[in-house]
C-alpha cells in the first residue's frame, strides 16, 4: 500500500505570547509537529505494518521544516520530502493545498498512490479545509473526522467518522483521503534506534520547478484568493464591575446581582 | 519572488522588521534583507519598517466583474430531515449582510423529503430558498453535496455564501471552495461587508492570541464559515413573503466512489451549547469530588456543566463538556466561571456570553478582562454561601407563596 501523509510544522502555541502591539513573540517559542499529524501519520505507520507497503511524508514550509520530517523518520516514515520555494510564500488554504497536491502527485508519478492522510487541524490558525481541499483538487473522495479505522484491504478501506451527533461508516475504495481526529490511534514515541538509523537519511527537496504545473499564478501569494488585511490583539470593551470582599459578603451581592437579572 | 520590493539602498539592517515578523520569515542574507517561504504576506513587516523600504509588490492579478455576483446565499444544514439551528445563525448574519448592500438573502437547502421545512427558512426571513430534493442527497455524502451546490451558485452567482463551521460544513465549504477556486475563511467570528460587495472577515489566529482581517477581493463567490453559537439568529418576521424555487442536478453527476453504509445516533449527551446557564469548572478545583458543589449550583439554577480542557486530561469532566477554541462555543445568558485563569483559548468560547461572573481567587487572573462580574475571592468560600442562599429564597419564597394562598 502507498500511503502519502501531510505534516506540518507550527509553533508550539502552549507558549505562544503576544506583546502590547499583537506582535506575536517569537523568541523561544519551540516549533513542533502539528500535533493531529502525529495521529495521521500513526494511522498510516499501522495499515503500512497490516499490509505492507511505503509510508511517504511530505511538508510544505520553509527550510527548517524538515525537522518534522526527521521526526516521523524516527517513527518509522520510509520517505520524506519538502516543498519550499519562495514562490510558494504567502499561500492561503487554496495555494497550499494546491500546492501540496501538486507536490503529491509528483510523489506518486511512480508507484501511484492509495491513501492520503492528514491531520484534521492544524494548531496555527488554519481549521481543517487543507485536507478536503487536496482531495477536490485531486478530484478524489475524502472523509474527514475519522475517529476510527474500522476495516482495510489492498482495496478499500472503511471508516467511521465523528459528525458531533452521529457516528457514519463510511466506506471508498483507493485514491481517497482521510483526515483524522486523535480518537484514530494513539501515537508511538520516536525511536532512538530509528533516530541513529535515519540520521543521514534523504529528504527530498521539491521546488516550483519540479511541479507538472509551471503557471506561477498558481502559487504562493499569487494563487491565493483571500488576503490578510490586518492583525491585531482582541479587544475588549465591555462594562465591568470586580467586587472583593469575604466569602459571606460575595456569595451576598452574587445572589442579589442573580435576582436582579431575574436569574433566581 | 518574494511578496515584497525592498529599497536596499536605504535600508540599515536594524532588524526592526525580522523581530516584528510573526513567521519568522525574514532573514539577513549576504546584508540583504530578504523574505522566506515562511512568508504570509501579513504586512506587519511593512508596518514596522521605520524608514519604510518595504513595499508590497503590486498584485496585477485579473478581478472578477463584481456586478455579476449578487446576494448572500446561506446553506442551511440539515440532518434527517431537522434543520441544524447554526443555519438560524448564518441567516440572521446573512441578512444584515444583504440588508448592508441591498441585496437578497437566499438559502440553499438539500436532503430528501425536505420541502416542509421551507416554511420555517421563509418565515425567518429569507427571499428565495432554493431545494434541491434528490434521494442521493438523503443524506450528507460531501461530493454530492458539493455538486449540488456547485449547480446552486452557477444558476444563482451568490457574492458570499455562508456555511456553519460544523462537521458537515467544514468538510463540504473547502471541497466547494476548491472546485470555484475562489477564497474561503473559516471560523470567522465578525463578518461585514463593503459597498463593492467584499465581505470582511475576521477570525481568531494562532489559538486565539491574535485576530486576523481577512478579504477576497479578486474573486466570487465568497466563502466563510461561521462556529454554531457566536452571532445572534434571525428572528421571525411579521409577514414572510420569500420563495420556494426547486432545482435538482441531473442524476448522473451524482456519483461517488464513497459510500455511506451506516448511521447511528450517538447516544444524547447534555449540550452545552444549547445550555442557557452554565456553570464552567477549571483547575482551581482541588479534587474531583468537589465538581458535586459546582454540579448542585448548577442544579440550582437549571444550568449544566462546562469545563476547561485541563479537567478532561484529568479524566474529571467529558470532550462534549469543553468550552473553547477546541471545544464548543456557548453564549448562555448565564456563565459563572470557577476557578477559570481564563487562557484566550477558553475566552474564545465563551465571550459572547450575555452575563459572565468569575470567581477566581488571583486578582489578576486573565478571566476578569472578559467577566461581567469579578469576584475576586476563594470559590470554596463564595460557592457553598451561595448555594445556602438560593436554597433559603427558595424556602422563603415558598413560604411567601403559602402564606399568600
Ligand atoms: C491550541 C490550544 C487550544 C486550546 N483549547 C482550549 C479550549 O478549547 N478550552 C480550554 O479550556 N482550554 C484550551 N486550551 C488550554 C488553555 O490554554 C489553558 O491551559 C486552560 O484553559 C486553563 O484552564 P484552567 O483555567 O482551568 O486552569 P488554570 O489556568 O490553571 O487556572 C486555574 C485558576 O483557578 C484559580 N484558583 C485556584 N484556586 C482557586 C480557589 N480556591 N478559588 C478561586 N480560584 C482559584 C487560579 O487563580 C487560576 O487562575 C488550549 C490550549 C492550546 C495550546
Ligand atoms: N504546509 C503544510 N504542509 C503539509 N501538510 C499540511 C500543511 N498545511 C496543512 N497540512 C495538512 O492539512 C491538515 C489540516 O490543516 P489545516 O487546514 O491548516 O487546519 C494538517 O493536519 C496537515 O495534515
Amino acid at each position: 500500500m502507498e500511503i502519502l501523509v501531510c505534516i506540518k510544522q507550527v509553533p508550539d502555541t502552549k507558549n505562544v505570547e503576544v506583546d502590547e502591539n499583537g506582535n506575536l513573540i517569537r523568541d523561544g517559542v519551540d516549533s513542533i509537529m502539528n500535533p493531529y499529524d502525529l495521529y495521521a501519520l500513526e494511522t498510516a505507520l499501522q495499515l503500512k505494518e497490516e499490509h505492507g507497503g511505503t509510508v511517504t511524508v511530505i511538508t510544505m514550509g520553509p527550510p527548517q521544516a524538515k525537522e518534522v520530517i526527521r521526526e516521523a523518520y524516527m517513527m518509522g516514515a520510509d520517505k520524506g520530502y519538502i516543498l519550499s520555494d519562495i514562490k510558494f510564500a504567502g499561500a492561503d488554504v487554496l495555494a497550499t493545498s494546491y500546492t501540496l497536491a501538486q507536490g503529491l502527485e509528483v510523489i506518486g508519478l511512480k508507484n501511484g498512490y492509495d491513501l492520503i492522510i492528514c491531520g484534521m487541524e492544524s494548531t496555527d490558525g488554519d481549521t481543517a479545509q487543507v485536507g478536503p481541499s487536496i482531495a477536490e483538487t485531486l478530484g478524489i473522495p475524502h472523509v474527514a473526522y475519522v475517529s476510527s479505522i474500522e476495516e482495510s484491504t489492498v482495496e478499500k478501506i472503511v471508516v467511521e467518522k465523528d459528525m458531533g451527533d452521529t457516528i457514519e461508516v463510511v466506506e471508498f475504495s483507493y485514491p481517497g483521503l482521510i483526515t483524522v481526529t486523535k480518537h484514530v490511534s494513539q501515537p508511538r514515541l520516536p525511536s532512538y534506534k530509528l533516530k541513529l538509523e535515519t540520521e543521514d537519511k534523504e529528504i527530498k527537496t521539491l521546488t516550483f520547478d519540479d511541479l507538472a504545473d509551471d503557471d506561477e499564478t498558481n502559487f504562493g501569494l499569487k494563487g491565493s484568493p483571500t488576503q490578510v488585511e490586518r492583525v491585531f490583539p482582541p479587544e475588549d470593551d465591555i462594562e465591568q464591575v470586580v467586587w472583593d470582599g469575604s466569602g459571606e459578603e460575595l456569595a451576598d451581592k452574587m445572589y442579589n446581582e442573580l435576582k436582579e437579572l431575574k436569574i433566581i | 519572488m518574494s511578496n515584497y520590493s525592498i529599497d536596499y539602498v536605504n535600508c540599515n539592517l536594524c532588524g526592526k522588521c525580522m523581530d516584528a515578523c510573526p513567521f519568522d520569515a525574514i532573514e539577513i542574507v549576504d546584508e540583504k534583507v530578504e523574505m522566506n517561504a515562511a512568508c504570509k504576506a501579513c504586512g506587519i513587516c511593512v508596518d514596522e519598517c521605520q524608514k519604510g523600504v518595504i513595499e508590497p509588490i503590486k498584485d496585477e492579478r485579473e478581478v472578477v466583474n463584481k456586478d455579476e455576483w449578487q446576494d448572500v446565499l446561506v446553506f442551511a444544514e440539515q440532518l434527517e430531515g431537522e434543520i441544524h439551528p447554526v443555519t438560524y445563525e448564518l441567516m440572521g448574519k446573512g441578512r444584515e449582510l444583504a440588508n448592508k448592500i441591498d441585496q437578497e438573502l437566499h438559502v440553499v437547502l438539500l436532503g430528501h423529503n425536505i420541502t416542509d421545512q421551507t416554511d420555517e427558512i421563509i418565515a425567518h426571513g429569507a427571499d428565495k430558498v432554493y431545494v434541491y430534493d434528490q434521494e442521493e442527497l438523503h443524506h450528507f455524502n460531501v461530493e454530492l453535496y458539493a455538486t449540488a451546490i456547485e449547480d446552486c451558485v452557477n444558476r444563482t452567482q451568490p457574492a458570499i455564501i455562508l456555511v456553519g463551521a460544523t462537521s458537515i460544513g467544514r468538510s463540504l465549504a473547502p471541497r466547494v471552495a476548491t472546485r470555484f477556486r475562489t477564497g474561503l475563511t473559516a471560523d470567522c467570528t465578525v463578518l461585514d461587508v463593503r459597498e463593492n460587495t467584499d465581505l470582511v472577515q475576521t477570525r481568531p489566529a494562532f489559538g486565539g492570541n491574535i485576530m486576523a482581517t481577512i478579504l477576497t477581493t479578486r474573486n466570487r463567490p465568497q466563502m466563510a464559515t461561521m462556529r454554531y453559537k457566536v452571532m445572534e439568529p434571525a428572528k421571525r418576521v411579521e409577514d414572510p413573503t420569500g420563495e420556494v424555487v426547486e432545482f435538482s442536478v441531473a442524476e448522473e453527476k451524482l456519483k461517488t466512489r464513497a459510500n455511506i453504509i451506516d448511521i447511528t445516533k450517538k447516544p444524547e449527551v447534555e449540550s452545552i451549547e444549547d445550555a442557557n446557564i452554565i456553570v464552567a469548572v477549571g483547575r482551581g478545583l482541588r479534587e474531583e469530588k468537589d465538581l458535586e458543589m459546582a454540579r448542585e449550583l448548577a442544579d440550582l439554577l437549571g444550568g449544566k456543566i462546562g469545563t476547561t480542557r485541563p479537567l478532561i486530561e484529568k479524566g474529571w469532566t467529558d470532550h462534549q463538556q469543553q468550552i473553547g477554541l477546541s471545544g464548543r462555543s456557548v453564549r448562555p445568558e448565564l456563565i459563572i466561571t470557577l476557578g477559570i485563569s481564563g487562557a484566550v483559548q477558553f475566552v474564545a468560547g465563551m465571550q459572547n456570553s450575555e452575563n459572565i461572573f468569575a470567581i477566581n481567587n488571583d486578582p489578576e487572573a486573565n478571566i476578569f478582562d472578559v467577566a461581567h462580574y469579578g469576584i475576586v475571592g476563594d470559590l470554596y468560600e463564595v460557592v457553598p454561601q451561595l448555594i445556602e442562599k438560593i436554597k433559603n429564597g427558595e424556602e422563603i419564597f415558598k413560604e411567601q407563596v403559602a402564606a399568600a394562598k
